[in-house]
């Protein structure tokens, strides 16, 4: 928008200035060209007539003097002024010839040239000519200063006509011309700000992901150069993107892939695990040792193989929700009693149905899984799980349990967590001691136990607590289904 | 001794599995491909088939579908890797009863071919001195004989269907959720897959001529579950 103003004011002072000097030298030339014609006009008739007249000139030589200067002029526009030393005459009798103006006398009184000025005199302009008469120096040497002195005005309405025509002609030549400047300039400012645009918009597309983004490039000037520049850059920026890509979905389908090609082998060696175990009491103590090892080491690898294909589904997008509307307390007491931890961990739980939620229940028992066998492995007991209503809507009877989001709180009361590994917990295979050994679990639990809280839009932290031990708080947006149940018992 | 029919074309996974079963007291059969398992089916009769879904050539999903096609009553156990999300969807609604995840242990796997078994020829769940010939409308329900019939046509129903039926029909008007469906008939962890249940209610209700957006009798509760329409 500035641009075409920009533009149209350009356009529009370069008009109006082309034709304001236009309009000036023309009128200059006019008036110019009058003035020049009856300032040579007076000095001939004076240079004719000067000789004649007696001198010291008498009041009644003056006048004739006067009468005759302005019969120069056909039209017998001319009124003259003759002075001499304190005498005036006119060739208007009684002309009291007030045209005549201080700066005109005072000029001719100080000079020996021709004097003149334009005198504006409501809407009217006269030409006011004074020259002094001189006697040609003896032997063409320095003229001498007769004293006489003639004045004459003239008013100027041919002249002035002429400028008034010339000031019409410039205004009628300067409203189509103006009006095509400024046509054209905007013409010319679309011709920049069209490209301009053009360029704005392809940029935005880049930056929104649309990497295909080009422009067409027309014409050969800067702008077609910067439009080139750009597609050259986009097509660049393109290329290295879809190599990234590329190159980590190669890299995610690898670890998709072994992970996979793993499970084939695991699936046999699962199903005979049971079949070791058995045998092992009666084989000889080495390779019943040996046996069991297998046995153990095959059950934590297909345990490993399955976090590391349930990493890989997070990364690829692949991981799914199932929800389904459930009470969430519920879920939890059955996770611990899945888990033979009913008598471990103290809960502190709402009542049944207190607490309903959509979650996918897999990916719930999965988190509360891992955060409680987490702190019952690293922490010490007592191990306590609640489960609490977060910020309740507003204006919701408190007959109707409805909250905002849940929060699930793992609390145990071991050393808690190093302040330095503090920030590491959910990273996948962190080791809080490089030295450490391996733990029962596949060092994926966290980094999968914060997945599945992202996948529901909750949020997780690890904390410790200032009266000693670790807490992990989740955050679960509550989600209901909306619509109404028909009556239930 | 159940006769077990395993279809699954690695060979390790194969012997491995077939040697667990056995130990545990099933009598197998194993079939390296969906062609030869359907074979297997008329020579070797089986009570129930595990079936891997990725198969080369004729797939799972088609055998599962074959199968049904000649049999409606034969459970059949998918055995699938966790994540092949759709097809267990596919798999459950071309007639699955039930489905492990692959690697599984023999103990599991055993655990579910049993409890498959006892949905088949096994006791009806608690009726709670309901009659003998439960009746909703056209529809009976023989709690003892283990049939239903719909307008006097007997319907042929897979075990989890059946159970299914039986389980809800036992408390009409009782709201029963997905969890404790996967519990009572599947007898999985409440933590199962819920979509077990979906598609079992969706192909019962296929079989009894329920019109789909207005069930006489298996009613969907939002956000609930399921229930069983009272009189």
């Amino acid at each position: 928008m500035r641009l075409v103003v920009a533009f149209g004011l350009v356009a529009a002072l370069a008009t109006m200035t082309t034709g304001a000097l236009a309009f000036r030298e023309a009128r200059n030339g006019v008036l110019k060209q009058s003035q020049d014609t009856v300032i040579a006009q007076l000095r001939a008739q004076v240079g004719r007539l000067a000789p004649d007249v007696p001198y010291p000139p008498s009041r009644q030589a003056l006048r004739q003097f006067a009468v005759d200067v302005a019969r120069a002029e056909p039209a017998a526009t001319w009124r003259v002024l003759v002075r001499y030393k304190g005498i005036s005459e006119t060739s208007a009798p009684g002309d009291p010839f007030d045209a005549l103006t201080p700066a005109v006398r005072e000029a001719v009184d100080a000079s020996q040239a021709t004097v003149f000025q334009r005198v504006r005199d409501g809407g009217r302009t006269s030409l006011l000519v004074g020259m002094s008469v001189v006697f040609a120096g003896p032997t063409g040497g320095v003229p001498v200063l007769s004293g006489v002195q003639v004045f004459l005005t003239v008013p100027q309405t041919g002249e002035q006509a002429s400028v008034d025509a010339l000031v019409t002609a410039v205004e009628r030549a300067m409203v189509p011309a103006l009006g095509a400047a400024v046509l054209l300039a905007l013409f010319a400012a679309r011709g920049v700000l069209r490209p301009v645009r053009a360029l704005r918009r392809a940029t935005r597309s880049i930056a929104e992901g649309h990497l295909d983004t080009r422009l067409d490039v027309n014409g050969s000037d800067e702008l077609a150069d910067l439009s080139h520049t750009f597609n050259e850059t986009a097509t660049a920026l393109e290329q290295s993107v879809a190599e990234l890509r590329a190159m980590e979905a190669r890299a995610r389908r690898f670890v998709a892939d072994v992970s996979h090609e793993l499970r084939t082998p695991l699936a046999a060696m699962s199903a005979v695990t049971d079949v070791l175990d058995e045998e092992a009491g009666h084989l000889d103590p080495d390779t019943a040792t040996a046996v069991r090892l297998i046995s153990e080491e095959t059950v934590k690898l297909a345990r490993l193989v399955e976090d590391l294909m349930e990493v890989s589904r997070f990364d690829a997008g692949a991981a799914v929700l199932h929800l389904d509307e459930i009470d969430l307390a519920e879920s939890i007491r059955r996770t611990l009693a899945s888990r033979g931890w009913s008598d471990e961990v103290e809960t502190a739980l709402p009542g049944p149905d207190e607490l309903r939620g959509r979650v996918d229940p897999r990916r719930l028992d999965v988190v509360v899984a891992n955060l409680v066998g987490n702190a019952l492995r690293h922490g010490a007991r007592p191990v306590r799980i609640r489960l609490s209503a977060g910020v309740p809507a507003e204006g919701v009877p408190a007959s109707v349990p409805a909250a905002a989001s849940v929060i699930v709180e793992v609390t145990d009361s071991g050393p808690g967590i190093p302040a330095d590994v503090l920030p590491y917990v959910f990273e996948r295979f962190y080791k809080s001691d490089s030295a450490r050994t391996r733990t029962e679990g596949s060092g994926l639990g966290l980094a999968i136990t914060e997945e599945n809280v992202r996948m529901h839009g909750g949020t997780i932290r690890a904390a410790n607590r200032p009266e000693g031990g670790a807490v992990f708080t989740v955050e679960l947006p509550l989600r209901r289904d909306e619509s109404e149940s028909g009556g239930s018992s | 001794m159940p006769r077990v029919l395993l279809i699954e074309d690695d060979r390790a996974v194969r012997e491995g599995v077939a040697l667990a079963l056995r130990r545990q007291g099933h009598d197998v059969a194993a079939a390296a491909t969906g062609e030869d398992g359907m074979a297997h089916l008329t020579s070797f009769r089986p009570d129930v088939v595990v079936l891997d879904l990725m198969l080369p050539g004729m797939t799972g999903l088609d055998v599962c579908r074959g199968i049904r096609s000649v049999d409606q009553t034969l459970p059949i156990v998918m055995a699938t890797a966790r994540g092949d999300d759709v097809d267990i969807v596919v798999g459950l609604e071309a007639g699955a009863d039930d489905y492990v995840v692959k690697p599984v242990q023999a103990g599991v796997l055993n655990a579910r071919i049993r409890a498959v078994l006892r949905r088949a020829g096994g006791t009806a769940p608690d009726g709670g001195g309901l009659p003998r010939i439960d009746t909703h409308g056209d529809l009976a329900i023989d709690r003892a004989g283990l049939t239903v019939t719909v307008a006097g046509t007997p319907v042929a129903l897979a075990p989890s269907e059946l159970r299914l039926l039986l389980t809800l029909s036992a408390s009409p008007g009782q709201v029963f959720s997905r969890q404790q469906l996967l519990e009572a008939v599947w007898e999985h962890s409440y933590h199962g897959d819920a979509r077990l249940v979906d598609a079992c209610v969706k192909r019962l209700r296929a079989k009894m001529g329920e019109p789909p957006r207005d069930p006489r009798y298996i009613q969907t509760v939002r956000g609930f579950g399921y229930r069983f329409a009272a009189k």
